[in-house]
Protein backbone atom coordinates (compact mmCIF):
# COMPACT_ATOMS: atom_id res chain seq x y z
CA UNK A 1 0.00 0.00 0.00
CA UNK A 2 1.44 3.30 -1.00
CA UNK A 3 0.40 6.51 -2.63
CA UNK A 4 1.43 9.31 -4.74
CA UNK A 5 0.48 12.64 -4.25
CA UNK A 6 0.73 15.01 -7.62
CA UNK A 7 1.80 18.22 -6.23
CA UNK A 8 0.22 21.42 -7.10
CA UNK A 9 2.10 24.82 -7.02
CA UNK A 10 3.20 27.52 -9.00
CA UNK A 11 7.04 26.82 -8.49
CA UNK A 12 7.25 29.34 -5.40
CA UNK A 13 4.84 27.87 -3.07
CA UNK A 14 2.63 25.11 -2.52
CA UNK A 15 -1.33 25.36 -3.48
CA UNK A 16 -2.79 24.66 -0.43
CA UNK A 17 -5.23 21.74 -1.38
CA UNK A 18 -2.31 19.87 -1.90
CA UNK A 19 -2.00 19.69 1.77
CA UNK A 20 -5.42 18.76 1.98
CA UNK A 21 -5.06 15.87 -0.99
CA UNK A 22 -1.52 14.52 1.32
CA UNK A 23 -3.87 14.44 4.29
CA UNK A 24 -6.27 12.18 2.37
CA UNK A 25 -3.48 10.33 1.22
CA UNK A 26 -2.36 9.39 4.89
CA UNK A 27 -5.86 8.16 5.59
CA UNK A 28 -5.92 5.58 3.21
CA UNK A 29 -2.23 4.06 5.05
CA UNK A 30 1.05 3.37 3.67
CA UNK A 31 3.72 5.64 2.41
CA UNK A 32 3.03 8.84 0.75
CA UNK A 33 5.24 10.03 -1.98
CA UNK A 34 4.87 13.69 -3.39
CA UNK A 35 5.70 14.27 -6.67
CA UNK A 36 6.61 17.72 -7.54
CA UNK A 37 6.56 18.84 -11.75
CA UNK A 38 7.47 21.98 -12.51
CA UNK A 39 10.24 24.33 -13.37
CA UNK A 40 12.94 25.81 -11.03
CA UNK A 41 10.85 24.68 -8.35
CA UNK A 42 13.47 23.93 -5.45
CA UNK A 43 11.86 26.20 -3.44
CA UNK A 44 8.33 24.03 -3.12
CA UNK A 45 10.47 20.69 -2.88
CA UNK A 46 12.17 22.59 0.04
CA UNK A 47 8.41 23.33 1.70
CA UNK A 48 7.24 19.79 0.97
CA UNK A 49 10.37 18.39 2.54
CA UNK A 50 8.81 19.69 6.09
CA UNK A 51 5.39 18.27 5.42
CA UNK A 52 4.46 15.55 8.13
CA UNK A 53 3.84 12.06 6.95
CA UNK A 54 5.92 12.08 3.61
CA UNK A 55 8.40 10.17 3.27
CA UNK A 56 9.84 10.83 -0.60
CA UNK A 57 9.61 13.36 -3.17
CA UNK A 58 9.77 13.11 -6.75
CA UNK A 59 11.36 15.61 -8.32
CA UNK A 60 10.48 16.45 -11.85
CA UNK A 61 12.19 20.04 -13.06
CA UNK A 62 12.30 21.16 -16.74
CA UNK A 63 11.34 23.90 -18.95
CA UNK A 64 8.76 21.86 -20.76
CA UNK A 65 6.87 22.00 -17.43
CA UNK A 66 6.08 25.67 -17.52
CA UNK A 67 2.22 26.07 -17.42
CA UNK A 68 1.58 22.27 -16.42
CA UNK A 69 -0.18 21.27 -19.31
CA UNK A 70 -1.80 17.73 -18.85
CA UNK A 71 0.04 16.50 -21.81
CA UNK A 72 3.13 16.93 -20.29
CA UNK A 73 2.35 16.40 -17.00
CA UNK A 74 0.38 12.66 -17.19
CA UNK A 75 3.71 11.34 -18.99
CA UNK A 76 5.58 11.93 -15.60
CA UNK A 77 3.22 10.83 -13.48
CA UNK A 78 2.90 7.37 -15.77
CA UNK A 79 6.55 6.72 -15.88
CA UNK A 80 6.60 7.14 -11.17
CA UNK A 81 3.64 5.13 -11.69
CA UNK A 82 5.84 2.16 -13.62
CA UNK A 83 8.69 2.63 -11.36
CA UNK A 84 7.12 2.26 -7.76
CA UNK A 85 3.69 0.94 -8.70
CA UNK A 86 1.60 2.65 -6.08
CA UNK A 87 -1.68 1.56 -4.91
CA UNK A 88 -3.12 5.15 -5.29
CA UNK A 89 -2.86 8.41 -7.02
CA UNK A 90 -4.20 11.49 -5.46
CA UNK A 91 -4.15 15.38 -6.22
CA UNK A 92 -6.28 18.15 -5.10
CA UNK A 93 -9.79 18.63 -7.13
CA UNK A 94 -8.42 21.94 -8.63
CA UNK A 95 -8.20 22.66 -12.06
CA UNK A 96 -5.22 21.40 -12.31
CA UNK A 97 -5.92 18.18 -10.60
CA UNK A 98 -9.17 17.38 -12.45
CA UNK A 99 -7.47 18.02 -15.87
CA UNK A 100 -4.22 15.58 -14.99
CA UNK A 101 -5.43 12.91 -13.55
CA UNK A 102 -8.43 11.51 -15.54
CA UNK A 103 -5.89 11.97 -18.41
CA UNK A 104 -3.59 9.57 -16.30
CA UNK A 105 -6.28 7.03 -15.05
CA UNK A 106 -7.39 6.31 -18.66
CA UNK A 107 -3.87 5.15 -19.62
CA UNK A 108 -3.88 2.74 -16.27
CA UNK A 109 -7.57 1.78 -17.81
CA UNK A 110 -8.76 2.85 -14.08
CA UNK A 111 -11.87 4.77 -13.75
CA UNK A 112 -10.81 7.97 -11.62
CA UNK A 113 -12.86 9.40 -8.80
CA UNK A 114 -13.51 12.57 -8.65
CA UNK A 115 -14.07 15.02 -5.89
CA UNK A 116 -14.10 12.74 -2.58
CA UNK A 117 -14.99 14.33 0.47
CA UNK A 118 -14.35 11.21 2.36
CA UNK A 119 -12.13 8.31 2.78
CA UNK A 120 -13.62 5.14 4.05
CA UNK A 121 -11.08 2.14 3.61
CA UNK A 122 -8.16 1.95 0.95
CA UNK A 123 -10.76 1.20 -1.51
CA UNK A 124 -13.53 2.86 -0.59
CA UNK A 125 -14.93 6.98 -1.36
CA UNK A 126 -17.19 9.42 -0.62
CA UNK A 127 -18.35 11.73 -3.13
CA UNK A 128 -21.43 13.97 -3.82
CA UNK A 129 -23.29 13.41 -6.69
CA UNK A 130 -25.60 15.79 -8.28
CA UNK A 131 -24.46 19.07 -6.91
CA UNK A 132 -24.78 17.88 -3.34
CA UNK A 133 -27.73 16.66 -3.35
CA UNK A 134 -27.23 13.33 -2.80
CA UNK A 135 -23.62 11.62 -1.51
CA UNK A 136 -22.57 8.14 -3.06
CA UNK A 137 -20.24 5.93 -1.33
CA UNK A 138 -18.46 3.93 -3.74
CA UNK A 139 -15.56 0.67 -3.65
CA UNK A 140 -13.19 0.75 -6.33
CA UNK A 141 -12.18 -2.38 -8.17
CA UNK A 142 -9.28 -1.10 -9.97
CA UNK A 143 -5.96 -2.43 -9.02
CA UNK A 144 -4.65 1.36 -8.62
CA UNK A 145 -7.05 3.83 -7.52
CA UNK A 146 -6.77 7.39 -9.47
CA UNK A 147 -8.57 10.04 -6.84
CA UNK A 148 -9.17 13.87 -6.65
CA UNK A 149 -9.55 15.33 -3.19
CA UNK A 150 -12.31 18.09 -2.25
CA UNK A 151 -9.71 20.45 -0.41
CA UNK A 152 -12.73 21.42 2.02
CA UNK A 153 -13.03 18.46 3.27
CA UNK A 154 -9.77 17.30 4.60
CA UNK A 155 -8.04 19.76 7.12
CA UNK A 156 -4.41 20.29 5.50
CA UNK A 157 -1.28 18.49 6.80
CA UNK A 158 1.13 20.08 8.75
CA UNK A 159 4.14 21.80 7.52
CA UNK A 160 6.61 20.70 10.19
CA UNK A 161 8.14 17.15 11.30
CA UNK A 162 8.48 16.30 8.24
CA UNK A 163 12.11 15.00 6.72
CA UNK A 164 11.15 13.77 3.33
CA UNK A 165 13.87 13.28 0.77
CA UNK A 166 13.38 14.18 -2.77
CA UNK A 167 15.10 12.09 -5.73
CA UNK A 168 15.63 13.52 -9.36
CA UNK A 169 13.00 12.11 -11.92
CA UNK A 170 14.20 12.18 -15.82
CA UNK A 171 12.33 13.91 -17.81
CA UNK A 172 12.79 12.87 -21.64
CA UNK A 173 10.38 12.12 -24.23
CA UNK A 174 7.36 14.79 -23.71
CA UNK A 175 4.72 15.65 -26.62
CA UNK A 176 5.85 18.48 -26.94
CA UNK A 177 4.17 19.62 -29.77
CA UNK A 178 0.52 18.63 -28.26
CA UNK A 179 -0.04 21.76 -27.04
CA UNK A 180 1.45 25.05 -25.46
CA UNK A 181 0.96 27.39 -22.86
CA UNK A 182 0.61 30.88 -23.60
CA UNK A 183 -0.23 32.79 -20.15
CA UNK A 184 -2.45 33.25 -17.54
CA UNK A 185 -4.37 36.25 -16.40
CA UNK A 186 -5.04 35.74 -12.34
CA UNK A 187 -7.18 38.28 -10.52
CA UNK A 188 -5.15 39.78 -8.06
CA UNK A 189 -5.91 41.06 -4.39
CA UNK A 190 -4.95 41.43 -1.28
CA UNK A 191 -7.49 39.29 0.07
CA UNK A 192 -7.10 36.18 1.23
CA UNK A 193 -8.28 33.43 -1.39
CA UNK A 194 -11.65 31.88 -1.46
CA UNK A 195 -11.41 28.63 -0.83
CA UNK A 196 -8.75 28.89 1.62
CA UNK A 197 -9.99 32.30 3.52
CA UNK A 198 -11.69 31.70 7.23
CA UNK A 199 -14.03 34.22 6.48
CA UNK A 200 -16.34 34.70 3.05
CA UNK A 201 -18.87 37.92 2.39
CA UNK A 202 -20.46 37.04 -1.11
CA UNK A 203 -22.89 38.82 -2.86
CA UNK A 204 -25.65 37.74 -4.83
CA UNK A 205 -28.30 39.53 -7.38
CA UNK A 206 -29.46 41.53 -4.33
CA UNK A 207 -26.23 43.69 -4.88
CA UNK A 208 -27.85 45.53 -7.89
CA UNK A 209 -24.49 46.40 -9.23
CA UNK A 210 -20.54 45.74 -9.51
CA UNK A 211 -20.24 48.83 -7.80
CA UNK A 212 -22.17 47.94 -4.75
CA UNK A 213 -19.50 45.40 -4.05
CA UNK A 214 -17.82 47.98 -2.89
CA UNK A 215 -19.10 47.52 0.52
CA UNK A 216 -18.62 44.03 0.73
CA UNK A 217 -14.87 44.65 -0.35
CA UNK A 218 -14.64 47.27 2.73
CA UNK A 219 -16.48 44.75 4.93
CA UNK A 220 -14.34 42.20 3.80
CA UNK A 221 -10.90 43.80 4.93
CA UNK A 222 -12.61 44.44 8.26
CA UNK A 223 -12.94 40.97 8.57
CA UNK A 224 -9.85 39.70 6.61
CA UNK A 225 -12.39 38.01 4.83
CA UNK A 226 -12.30 36.88 0.90
CA UNK A 227 -14.87 38.07 -1.28
CA UNK A 228 -17.34 35.45 -3.64
CA UNK A 229 -20.42 35.75 -5.11
CA UNK A 230 -23.49 33.85 -6.21
CA UNK A 231 -24.37 32.86 -9.91
CA UNK A 232 -26.85 35.02 -10.30
CA UNK A 233 -24.41 37.62 -9.39
CA UNK A 234 -21.29 36.97 -11.82
CA UNK A 235 -24.10 36.04 -14.57
CA UNK A 236 -25.48 39.65 -14.33
CA UNK A 237 -21.90 41.29 -14.74
CA UNK A 238 -21.37 42.39 -11.51
CA UNK A 239 -17.95 40.35 -10.85
CA UNK A 240 -15.48 38.11 -12.41
CA UNK A 241 -16.45 34.31 -12.64
CA UNK A 242 -13.57 33.50 -10.65
CA UNK A 243 -15.47 34.59 -7.71
CA UNK A 244 -18.33 32.60 -8.44
CA UNK A 245 -19.16 30.28 -5.51
CA UNK A 246 -21.13 26.96 -5.80
CA UNK A 247 -21.62 24.15 -7.77
CA UNK A 248 -20.47 24.96 -11.05
CA UNK A 249 -18.03 27.30 -9.18
CA UNK A 250 -15.68 27.16 -6.20
CA UNK A 251 -16.75 24.83 -3.16
CA UNK A 252 -15.79 26.69 0.17
CA UNK A 253 -15.68 25.45 3.55
CA UNK A 254 -15.12 28.81 5.79
CA UNK A 255 -15.57 29.17 9.43
CA UNK A 256 -17.85 32.26 8.59
CA UNK A 257 -19.67 32.46 5.63
CA UNK A 258 -21.69 35.58 5.32
CA UNK A 259 -24.31 35.55 2.60
CA UNK A 260 -25.89 39.33 1.42
CA UNK A 261 -28.42 39.31 -0.94
CA UNK A 262 -28.25 35.88 -2.01
CA UNK A 263 -31.34 34.09 -2.65
CA UNK A 264 -30.13 30.48 -1.57
CA UNK A 265 -30.22 28.75 -5.47
CA UNK A 266 -29.34 24.82 -4.93
CA UNK A 267 -26.50 25.65 -6.78
CA UNK A 268 -24.98 28.17 -4.62
CA UNK A 269 -25.85 25.86 -1.27
CA UNK A 270 -23.69 23.52 -2.78
CA UNK A 271 -20.64 25.36 -2.73
CA UNK A 272 -21.00 27.04 0.33
CA UNK A 273 -23.45 24.49 2.94
CA UNK A 274 -20.69 23.17 4.79
CA UNK A 275 -19.54 26.07 6.13
CA UNK A 276 -19.10 26.35 10.22
CA UNK A 277 -21.23 29.21 10.43
CA UNK A 278 -23.29 30.73 7.97
CA UNK A 279 -25.03 34.25 8.24
CA UNK A 280 -27.84 35.14 5.86
CA UNK A 281 -28.83 39.40 5.22
CA UNK A 282 -31.40 39.30 2.96
CA UNK A 283 -34.44 41.96 2.67
CA UNK A 284 -37.00 38.73 1.84
CA UNK A 285 -37.97 36.65 4.83
CA UNK A 286 -38.87 33.76 2.47
CA UNK A 287 -35.41 33.23 0.79
CA UNK A 288 -34.44 29.90 1.09
CA UNK A 289 -30.91 30.88 2.18
CA UNK A 290 -32.67 31.53 5.90
CA UNK A 291 -33.14 27.93 5.77
CA UNK A 292 -29.54 27.04 6.11
CA UNK A 293 -28.36 29.81 7.86
CA UNK A 294 -27.66 29.67 11.58
CA UNK A 295 -27.69 33.55 11.71
CA UNK A 296 -30.32 35.55 9.97
CA UNK A 297 -31.06 39.22 9.14
CA UNK A 298 -33.94 40.04 7.58
CA UNK A 299 -33.08 43.59 6.52
CA UNK A 300 -32.32 46.23 3.45
CA UNK A 301 -28.76 44.98 2.78
CA UNK A 302 -27.60 48.51 1.71
CA UNK A 303 -28.58 49.78 5.14
CA UNK A 304 -27.06 46.42 7.32
CA UNK A 305 -23.59 46.30 5.41
CA UNK A 306 -22.71 50.06 6.44
CA UNK A 307 -23.80 49.72 10.02
CA UNK A 308 -21.84 46.17 10.33
CA UNK A 309 -18.99 47.71 8.81
CA UNK A 310 -19.11 50.65 11.05
CA UNK A 311 -19.87 47.87 13.89
CA UNK A 312 -17.59 44.92 13.46
CA UNK B 1 -8.87 22.50 -42.94
CA UNK B 2 -12.67 21.97 -42.52
CA UNK B 3 -13.58 20.05 -39.55
CA UNK B 4 -15.64 16.88 -38.67
CA UNK B 5 -16.59 17.74 -34.72
CA UNK B 6 -18.39 15.04 -32.67
CA UNK B 7 -20.29 15.88 -29.23
CA UNK B 8 -21.24 14.04 -26.51
CA UNK B 9 -24.59 15.04 -25.49
CA UNK B 10 -26.03 13.34 -22.05
CA UNK B 11 -29.33 13.12 -21.15
CA UNK B 12 -29.57 13.86 -17.55
CA UNK B 13 -32.40 14.66 -14.98
CA UNK B 14 -33.65 18.06 -15.70
CA UNK B 15 -31.02 20.66 -13.76
CA UNK B 16 -34.57 22.09 -12.12
CA UNK B 17 -35.43 18.93 -10.66
CA UNK B 18 -35.33 18.23 -6.74
CA UNK B 19 -33.06 14.98 -6.27
CA UNK B 20 -34.82 12.10 -4.71
CA UNK B 21 -32.97 8.92 -2.96
CA UNK B 22 -34.10 5.97 -3.96
CA UNK B 23 -35.70 4.06 -1.05
CA UNK B 24 -33.08 0.64 -1.73
CA UNK B 25 -30.17 3.93 -1.59
CA UNK B 26 -28.70 2.57 -4.60
CA UNK B 27 -29.37 5.64 -6.56
CA UNK B 28 -31.96 8.65 -6.97
CA UNK B 29 -35.29 8.24 -8.28
CA UNK B 30 -35.85 8.65 -12.35
CA UNK B 31 -38.93 6.98 -13.08
CA UNK B 32 -41.56 9.75 -13.96
CA UNK B 33 -38.71 12.49 -13.25
CA UNK B 34 -38.44 15.69 -15.90
CA UNK B 35 -35.04 14.58 -17.66
CA UNK B 36 -32.86 17.30 -20.61
CA UNK B 37 -30.01 17.89 -22.43
CA UNK B 38 -27.09 18.33 -19.69
CA UNK B 39 -26.93 21.95 -19.94
CA UNK B 40 -22.72 21.62 -20.26
CA UNK B 41 -23.73 19.46 -23.28
CA UNK B 42 -25.68 22.40 -24.91
CA UNK B 43 -23.07 24.68 -24.51
CA UNK B 44 -20.78 22.06 -26.34
CA UNK B 45 -23.29 21.25 -29.01
CA UNK B 46 -23.87 25.38 -29.52
CA UNK B 47 -19.94 25.87 -30.00
CA UNK B 48 -20.11 23.13 -32.63
CA UNK B 49 -23.03 24.76 -34.31
CA UNK B 50 -21.14 28.56 -34.15
CA UNK B 51 -18.35 26.46 -35.93
CA UNK B 52 -20.11 24.88 -39.01
CA UNK B 53 -22.06 28.66 -39.21
CA UNK B 54 -18.54 29.77 -39.48
CA UNK B 55 -17.49 27.46 -41.91
CA UNK B 56 -14.82 26.42 -39.56
CA UNK B 57 -16.53 22.25 -38.98
CA UNK B 58 -17.92 21.14 -42.34
CA UNK B 59 -20.62 19.05 -39.93
CA UNK B 60 -21.46 18.22 -36.37
CA UNK B 61 -22.20 14.39 -35.26
CA UNK B 62 -24.04 15.00 -31.85
CA UNK B 63 -23.80 10.99 -29.80
CA UNK B 64 -25.11 9.67 -26.74
CA UNK B 65 -25.24 6.91 -24.94
CA UNK B 66 -28.37 5.84 -23.14
CA UNK B 67 -31.70 4.44 -22.99
CA UNK B 68 -34.19 4.63 -25.98
CA UNK B 69 -34.65 8.35 -24.75
CA UNK B 70 -31.07 9.16 -25.27
CA UNK B 71 -32.80 9.60 -28.54
CA UNK B 72 -34.69 12.43 -27.23
CA UNK B 73 -31.74 14.18 -26.39
CA UNK B 74 -29.97 14.15 -30.32
CA UNK B 75 -33.01 15.16 -31.48
CA UNK B 76 -32.76 18.43 -29.34
CA UNK B 77 -29.09 18.64 -30.54
CA UNK B 78 -30.01 18.05 -34.30
CA UNK B 79 -32.79 21.09 -33.61
CA UNK B 80 -30.05 22.90 -32.53
CA UNK B 81 -27.91 22.42 -35.45
CA UNK B 82 -25.73 18.77 -35.47
CA UNK B 83 -26.31 17.57 -39.17
CA UNK B 84 -26.91 13.67 -37.45
CA UNK B 85 -26.50 11.60 -34.66
CA UNK B 86 -24.96 8.03 -33.14
CA UNK B 87 -27.06 6.93 -30.58
CA UNK B 88 -24.87 4.19 -28.43
CA UNK B 89 -27.99 2.13 -27.25
CA UNK B 90 -26.95 1.53 -22.86
CA UNK B 91 -30.18 0.10 -21.43
CA UNK B 92 -31.75 1.97 -18.59
CA UNK B 93 -30.64 -0.79 -16.07
CA UNK B 94 -26.67 -0.80 -17.46
CA UNK B 95 -26.83 2.94 -17.47
CA UNK B 96 -26.54 3.37 -14.10
CA UNK B 97 -23.51 1.46 -13.74
CA UNK B 98 -21.86 3.09 -17.27
CA UNK B 99 -18.88 5.08 -16.14
CA UNK B 100 -17.11 8.05 -17.26
CA UNK B 101 -14.25 5.38 -18.13
CA UNK B 102 -16.55 3.43 -20.76
CA UNK B 103 -18.40 6.79 -22.26
CA UNK B 104 -14.67 7.74 -23.05
CA UNK B 105 -13.33 4.41 -24.70
CA UNK B 106 -17.42 4.73 -26.86
CA UNK B 107 -16.21 8.33 -27.48
CA UNK B 108 -12.83 7.36 -28.60
CA UNK B 109 -13.62 4.39 -30.96
CA UNK B 110 -16.06 6.67 -32.58
CA UNK B 111 -14.16 9.10 -33.21
CA UNK B 112 -11.54 6.86 -35.07
CA UNK B 113 -14.32 5.67 -37.13
CA UNK B 114 -15.61 8.73 -38.22
CA UNK B 115 -12.47 10.37 -38.50
CA UNK B 116 -13.49 13.22 -36.61
CA UNK B 117 -10.90 16.21 -35.86
CA UNK B 118 -12.25 18.01 -33.00
CA UNK B 119 -14.30 15.87 -29.83
CA UNK B 120 -16.17 18.77 -27.63
CA UNK B 121 -18.41 17.90 -24.61
CA UNK B 122 -19.59 19.19 -21.67
CA UNK B 123 -16.56 19.97 -18.73
CA UNK B 124 -19.09 17.61 -16.28
CA UNK B 125 -22.66 16.06 -15.93
CA UNK B 126 -24.52 17.49 -13.40
CA UNK B 127 -26.02 13.64 -12.46
CA UNK B 128 -22.68 12.07 -11.25
CA UNK B 129 -20.48 15.89 -11.67
CA UNK B 130 -17.01 13.45 -12.48
CA UNK B 131 -15.85 15.96 -14.41
CA UNK B 132 -13.24 13.37 -16.38
CA UNK B 133 -14.96 12.16 -19.94
CA UNK B 134 -12.86 14.95 -22.31
CA UNK B 135 -9.43 14.33 -20.41
CA UNK B 136 -9.69 10.58 -20.79
CA UNK B 137 -10.95 10.74 -24.44
CA UNK B 138 -8.62 12.75 -25.33
CA UNK B 139 -5.95 10.33 -23.13
CA UNK B 140 -6.64 6.95 -25.35
CA UNK B 141 -6.76 9.12 -28.56
CA UNK B 142 -3.36 10.40 -27.53
CA UNK B 143 -4.89 13.65 -28.46
CA UNK B 144 -4.35 17.08 -26.41
CA UNK B 145 -7.10 18.20 -24.52
CA UNK B 146 -8.28 21.81 -23.95
CA UNK B 147 -11.00 21.78 -20.97
CA UNK B 148 -12.76 24.36 -19.12
CA UNK B 149 -13.01 26.51 -22.33
CA UNK B 150 -14.88 29.89 -22.15
CA UNK B 151 -13.17 30.82 -25.69
CA UNK B 152 -12.05 28.95 -28.61
CA UNK B 153 -10.59 30.12 -32.01
CA UNK B 154 -9.30 28.57 -34.90
CA UNK B 155 -5.73 29.06 -35.93
CA UNK B 156 -4.09 27.07 -38.43
CA UNK B 157 -4.37 23.94 -37.32
CA UNK B 158 -4.70 24.55 -33.77
CA UNK B 159 -7.06 26.10 -31.34
CA UNK B 160 -6.32 29.26 -29.38
CA UNK B 161 -8.02 28.11 -25.85
CA UNK B 162 -9.33 30.52 -23.18
CA UNK B 163 -9.88 27.87 -20.34
CA UNK B 164 -11.28 28.68 -16.67
CA UNK B 165 -8.76 27.91 -13.92
CA UNK B 166 -9.25 28.51 -9.99
CA UNK B 167 -7.92 31.91 -10.28
CA UNK B 168 -8.68 33.20 -13.54
CA UNK B 169 -7.97 32.44 -17.23
CA UNK B 170 -5.67 30.94 -18.74
CA UNK B 171 -4.59 30.79 -22.55
CA UNK B 172 -3.15 27.75 -23.99
CA UNK B 173 -2.76 26.43 -27.52
CA UNK B 174 -3.73 22.63 -28.81
CA UNK B 175 -2.58 21.11 -32.07
CA UNK B 176 -6.03 19.49 -33.68
CA UNK B 177 -7.10 16.96 -33.79
CA UNK B 178 -8.14 17.70 -30.15
CA UNK B 179 -10.96 17.50 -27.09
CA UNK B 180 -12.64 20.58 -26.02
CA UNK B 181 -14.46 20.40 -22.67
CA UNK B 182 -17.18 23.43 -22.61
CA UNK B 183 -17.08 25.65 -19.62
CA UNK B 184 -20.36 27.80 -18.89
CA UNK B 185 -19.24 31.01 -20.49
CA UNK B 186 -18.11 29.69 -23.52
CA UNK B 187 -21.74 30.38 -24.93
CA UNK B 188 -25.58 30.78 -24.72
CA UNK B 189 -27.07 27.56 -25.99
CA UNK B 190 -29.59 28.43 -28.63
CA UNK B 191 -33.43 27.53 -28.73
CA UNK B 192 -34.64 25.29 -31.30
CA UNK B 193 -36.57 26.64 -32.97
CA UNK B 194 -39.66 24.87 -34.90
CA UNK B 195 -39.13 24.73 -37.99
CA UNK B 196 -35.82 23.43 -36.73
CA UNK B 197 -37.26 20.89 -34.49
CA UNK B 198 -39.58 19.76 -37.43
CA UNK B 199 -36.12 19.31 -40.05
CA UNK B 200 -34.85 17.74 -36.77
CA UNK B 201 -37.03 14.87 -37.17
CA UNK B 202 -36.07 13.95 -40.71
CA UNK B 203 -31.96 14.01 -39.66
CA UNK B 204 -30.56 10.50 -39.30
CA UNK B 205 -29.53 9.27 -36.11
CA UNK B 206 -27.53 5.79 -36.61
CA UNK B 207 -27.52 3.01 -33.99
CA UNK B 208 -25.20 0.73 -32.16
CA UNK B 209 -24.01 -1.40 -28.78
CA UNK B 210 -20.84 -0.47 -26.93
CA UNK B 211 -20.35 -3.97 -28.24
CA UNK B 212 -20.49 -3.03 -31.82
CA UNK B 213 -17.35 -0.85 -31.04
CA UNK B 214 -15.77 -3.64 -29.38
CA UNK B 215 -15.96 -1.61 -25.75
CA UNK B 216 -16.43 -3.68 -22.58
CA UNK B 217 -18.45 -2.23 -20.38
CA UNK B 218 -17.89 -3.99 -17.14
CA UNK B 219 -18.33 -2.05 -14.09
CA UNK B 220 -14.86 -0.67 -12.39
CA UNK B 221 -16.79 0.48 -9.62
CA UNK B 222 -19.47 -0.45 -6.96
CA UNK B 223 -22.21 1.86 -5.57
CA UNK B 224 -22.38 0.82 -2.06
CA UNK B 225 -24.75 3.40 -1.13
CA UNK B 226 -26.52 7.03 -1.96
CA UNK B 227 -28.00 9.04 0.97
CA UNK B 228 -29.32 12.14 1.23
CA UNK B 229 -26.89 14.88 2.61
CA UNK B 230 -27.06 15.76 6.48
CA UNK B 231 -30.03 18.29 6.99
CA UNK B 232 -28.28 21.60 8.08
CA UNK B 233 -30.90 23.08 10.37
CA UNK B 234 -32.11 26.55 10.43
CA UNK B 235 -30.41 28.76 13.16
CA UNK B 236 -32.28 32.04 14.24
CA UNK B 237 -33.02 35.27 13.29
CA UNK B 238 -31.74 38.69 14.92
CA UNK B 239 -33.20 41.70 15.18
CA UNK B 240 -30.84 43.89 13.88
CA UNK B 241 -26.87 44.29 13.15
CA UNK B 242 -26.39 44.67 16.98
CA UNK B 243 -27.56 41.88 17.52
CA UNK B 244 -25.85 39.89 14.69
CA UNK B 245 -22.50 41.45 15.75
CA UNK B 246 -22.68 40.49 19.26
CA UNK B 247 -23.99 36.59 18.38
CA UNK B 248 -20.73 36.45 16.00
CA UNK B 249 -18.42 38.04 18.44
CA UNK B 250 -19.69 35.26 21.28
CA UNK B 251 -19.46 32.56 18.80
CA UNK B 252 -15.92 33.53 18.25
CA UNK B 253 -16.38 34.11 14.55
CA UNK B 254 -15.31 37.75 14.50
Amino acid sequence: QSTLVVAEHDNNALTPITLSAITAAKKLGGDVSCLVAGHNCSKVVEELTKASGVTKILVADSDALVGFLPERLAPIVLASQNQFNYTHIVAGASALGKSLLPRVAAQLDVSPISDIIEVKAPDTFVRSIYAGNALMTLKSKDAVKVITVRGTSFEPAELSGGSAGSEPLPVSDLPLDMSQFIGQELSKSDRPELTAAKTVVSGGRGMKSGENFEMLYKLADKLNAAVGASRAAVDAGFVPNDMQVGQTGKIVAPELYIAVGISGAIQHLAGMKDSKTIVAINKDPEAPIFQVADLGLVADLFKAVPEMIEKV
Amino acid sequence: MSLKVLVGVKRVIDYAVKIRVRPDKLGVVTDGVKHSMNPFDEIAIEEAVRLKEKKIAKEVIAVSCGPAQAQETIRTALAMGADRGIHVEVPAKEMEKLEPLHVSKILAKLVEKEGGDLLIVGKQAIDDDTNATAQMTASLLNWPQATFASEIKKTDGELEVTREIDGGLESIKVKLPAVVSADLRLNEPRYATLPNIMKAKKKKIQKMKPGDLSVDVTPHLEVVEVLDPPVREAGIKVDDVEGLVTKLKEAGRI
